[in-house]
């Protein structure tokens, strides 16, 4: 029983790391940069949400929706200041600006809302599922995030398949000059990739801060860091990949931390992902991309 | 007008006097009397006060140098973090070091000096708490009245005993904030909360099986597991789990609440800070575990987390030296002080603040600094003072230090009632 308590746990928290990942995995796949700000931007996601429903009494829909529209923007904005004028140059650059993205999110934060921890209201009202007479307590918040992964998992595979702005997506993926030649407009179709992968960024500042209630500045930072290794883990670039990257995560930290060590299982967590990039350095599900000579 | 003038020249003329005075006085009491305590001290001052309302020329001239700045400044540095995910810490005690600058000004200042109090950020990081410590030297800091967090402290006290400076932390819980000659502190250390922890959930009956859950990568958290599994031993409980997190993996805490839960612990230690604590009481909640909660200081300021549910953290008990409902007069003139002033209860570390410059003050006068000592001279001079005062302070009546740098006074504890802290 208490096996299952844990493994449930483990999926609680894998399915946060999951969500995080798809934006990750999103903006990686298209645009090819790691976008260290990921989870800042859920962190101002969080806030947002927390603003408008605790101090404005606001409905928490119609919150979430301001909340997707503000992390939109704001990831927009960040792309078309920080890494587009970056497009030529190295990639360590861009890594760089966005750590210092990162950074500048943070302390902005910290400015505007103060260092104290803000208990954030659980926006999944919905009553937690109870099994053999309450021995396991399944949180309904956990089964929004699952359900709310699968749907974005599957909303993107299709929107990347069917259409057009998708296959431009995937074409300025494959080769950014050779998609400009072919008359697509890669800032734009760049610009569209921070939008959705910032829109779900606000998604997963919701989800996140409802299952674990406590808003910082640094809120983000972690969790984020935790899913970009589950995306790697995955494959990153892989939307299938992210989702099944976190689940395992979650599932392996929460088991090693309950039958190992509850101080060792980041250590843990972190040695599988080397052991896996070693034996398959592209990820689990990551596809081998052929290097033309 | 012209008697003002008058006093002015009078003061300055009488300045030198009047500080030789103070200082020889103060070394006199020193050399007579162990037991000399800041009520005494107060008494006098008090005395002072009257004679100055009944209003002779000199009298009204001794007074002016007492408080006008003439009778030089004492800078009292402060070091804690004001922003950060401690800042509830650091905020309070400078508060509290405030009001009690405040009213020692009021009352004459120490030996005639007039306390200054310079308190600066360290945002929680020992690297910048130490340029803190920099910045107050350079402002010409005479004692040092922090860090508010034992991290902190640990680093600057290696700055303070190299630089001969007096260091009394107010809250810096662990047990090497004192480990120098120059420093003392006003709390208790971490493994006497440990102890003591221990000792009261024994001696009051409070469970027999206990789960612990602390944060291994904390001087803090796992300095009071230690000491509270080594005083377990001698008591009628036992600690069946206990579940050690990082500070990486701060946000989920199923596991340790699962195993807490399947090892049928009916009281759960937390020697932790609020932040986590308040998830904890979150995630126990939602699991349906219904258990009694037990903390130490840290845990104080959790029902100050914005738009927490205080029904959450009802029963809890922490143990902390400070209840701000406590009836006394000291305490309700402190926290009436302090809700006029900064407009919220104050928490047990602005009690320790207020308490910190109060046992500068005692010392001071004990040793009878005056202006013109050097700060090495005044660290000798109040480090040998500290263990002959004894101040009845908000955190405890009659606190007494060794040379060690330890206090000695008696643990109370307080229970979250209806989203207040209620003494035990």
């Amino acid at each position: 029983m208490s096996f299952a308590a844990h493994l449930i746990n483990g999926i609680s928290l894998g399915s946060v790391y999951a969500l995080i990942a798809l934006g990750y995995t999103m903006v990686y796949g298209i645009a090819k940069m790691l976008n260290f700000a990921h989870g800042d931007v859920i962190m101002i996601g969080g806030y947002v949400v927390f603003v408008t429903v605790s101090g404005m009494g606001m409905n928490p829909l119609a919150s979430i929706i301001i909340s997707m529209a503000v992390c939109t923007i704001l990831g927009v904005t960040i792309e078309r200041v920080a890494y587009r004028p970056l497009r030529g140059a190295s990639p360590l650059a861009v890594l760089i600006t966005a750590i210092g993205v990162s950074y500048l999110l943070q302390n902005i934060a910290l400015l505007v809302f103060g260092s104290d921890t803000k208990a954030f209201t659980n926006v999944v009202t919905l009553p937690n599922l109870e099994l053999f007479d309450g021995q396991l307590v399944i949180k309904s918040v956990t089964i929004v995030t699952v359900i709310v992964n699968i749907i974005i998992m599957v909303g993107l595979t299709l929107f990347v398949r069917k259409t057009k702005i998708g296959r431009a997506m995937t074409a300025v993926s494959e080769d950014q000059g050779a998609a400009q030649l072919m008359g697509i407009n890669v800032n734009g179709t760049i610009a569209v990739t921070f939008a959705i992968g910032s829109s779900l960024a606000a998604i997963a500042g919701v989800l996140l801060c409802s299952a674990y209630p406590a808003l910082t500045p640094y809120t983000g930072s972690m969790p984020g860091i935790k899913a970009f290794v589950a995306a790697v883990f995955g494959g990153i670039g892989s939307i299938p990949g992210a989702f099944i990257g976190g689940i395992l995560l979650g599932v392996i930290e929460n088991l090693s931390k309950a039958y190992i060590s509850s101080q060792l299982s980041d250590a843990i967590v972190f040695s599988i992902l080397i052991i896996v990039l070693l034996v398959k350095p592209t990820g689990l599900l990551g596809r081998k991309i052929q290097e033309k000579v | 007008m012209k008697k003002k003038m008058l006093s002015l020249v009078l003061a300055g003329a009488m300045m030198a006097t009047v500080l030789t005075g103070c200082g020889s006085t103060g070394a006199d009491a020193g050399s007579t009397a162990e037991g000399t305590t800041v009520d005494a001290t107060e008494d006098t001052g008090a005395d002072n006060a009257e004679t100055d309302a009944a209003g002779t020329e000199s009298a009204d001239a001794t007074d002016a140098a007492q408080t006008a700045s003439a009778g030089g400044t004492f800078k009292i540095g402060g070091i804690g973090p004001l922003t950060g995910g401690a800042a509830v810490y650091g905020i309070a005690a400078m508060n509290g070091s405030q009001i009690a600058v405040d009213e020692i000004n009021a009352a004459g200042g120490i030996c005639g000096m007039t306390v200054e109090l310079n308190f600066q950020d360290d945002e929680l990081d020992a690297e910048k708490s130490v340029n803190a410590y920099n910045t107050l030297k350079d402002w010409g800091m005479q004692v040092l009245d922090g860090c508010v967090t034992s991290g902190c402290s640990i680093a600057v006290s290696a700055k303070s005993a190299e630089d001969q400076i007096f260091q009394l932390t107010p809250s810096g819980s662990a047990v090497e904030c004192v480990s120098n000659d120059n420093s003392f502190r006003v709390c208790f250390s971490d493994p006497n909360q440990g102890s003591a922890s221990a000792q009261y959930i024994g001696e009051n009956g409070l469970a027999s099986k206990i789960a612990v859950i602390y944060d291994s990568s904390d001087v803090y958290s796992s300095g009071i597991y230690e000491k509270f599994a080594q005083e377990a031993a001698n008591q009628s409980f036992e600690i069946v789990t206990a579940g050690a997190f990082t500070a990486d993996n701060k946000t989920d805490f199923s596991v340790q609440l699962q195993q807490a839960k399947d090892a049928g612990a009916d009281l759960v230690f937390l020697p932790i800070y609020y932040n986590e604590a308040a998830l904890i009481l979150k995630q126990a909640s939602d699991m349906g575990f219904d258990v009694q909660f037990f903390g130490c200081d840290g845990l104080d300021g959790i029902l100050g987390v914005e738009n927490f549910d205080a029904s959450l953290a009802e029963d809890v008990m922490l143990l902390t030296p400070f209840a701000a409902d406590a009836t006394d007069d000291l305490t309700v003139k402190f926290v009436t002080t302090y809700n006029e002033k900064f407009g919220e209860t104050p928490n047990q570390f602005a009690a320790d603040g207020y308490d910190a410059v109060y046992t500068i003050k005692a010392a001071a006068e004990q040793a009878g600094i005056t202006a013109d000592m050097s700060n090495e001279e005044i660290c000798t001079a109040l480090s040998a003072a500290m263990t002959q005062i004894k101040v009845d302070g908000l955190t405890g009546a009659g606190i007494t230090w060794d040379a060690s740098g330890e206090p000695t006074k008696a643990p109370k504890a307080v229970i979250i009632k209806n989203g207040v802290y209620t003494a035990m």
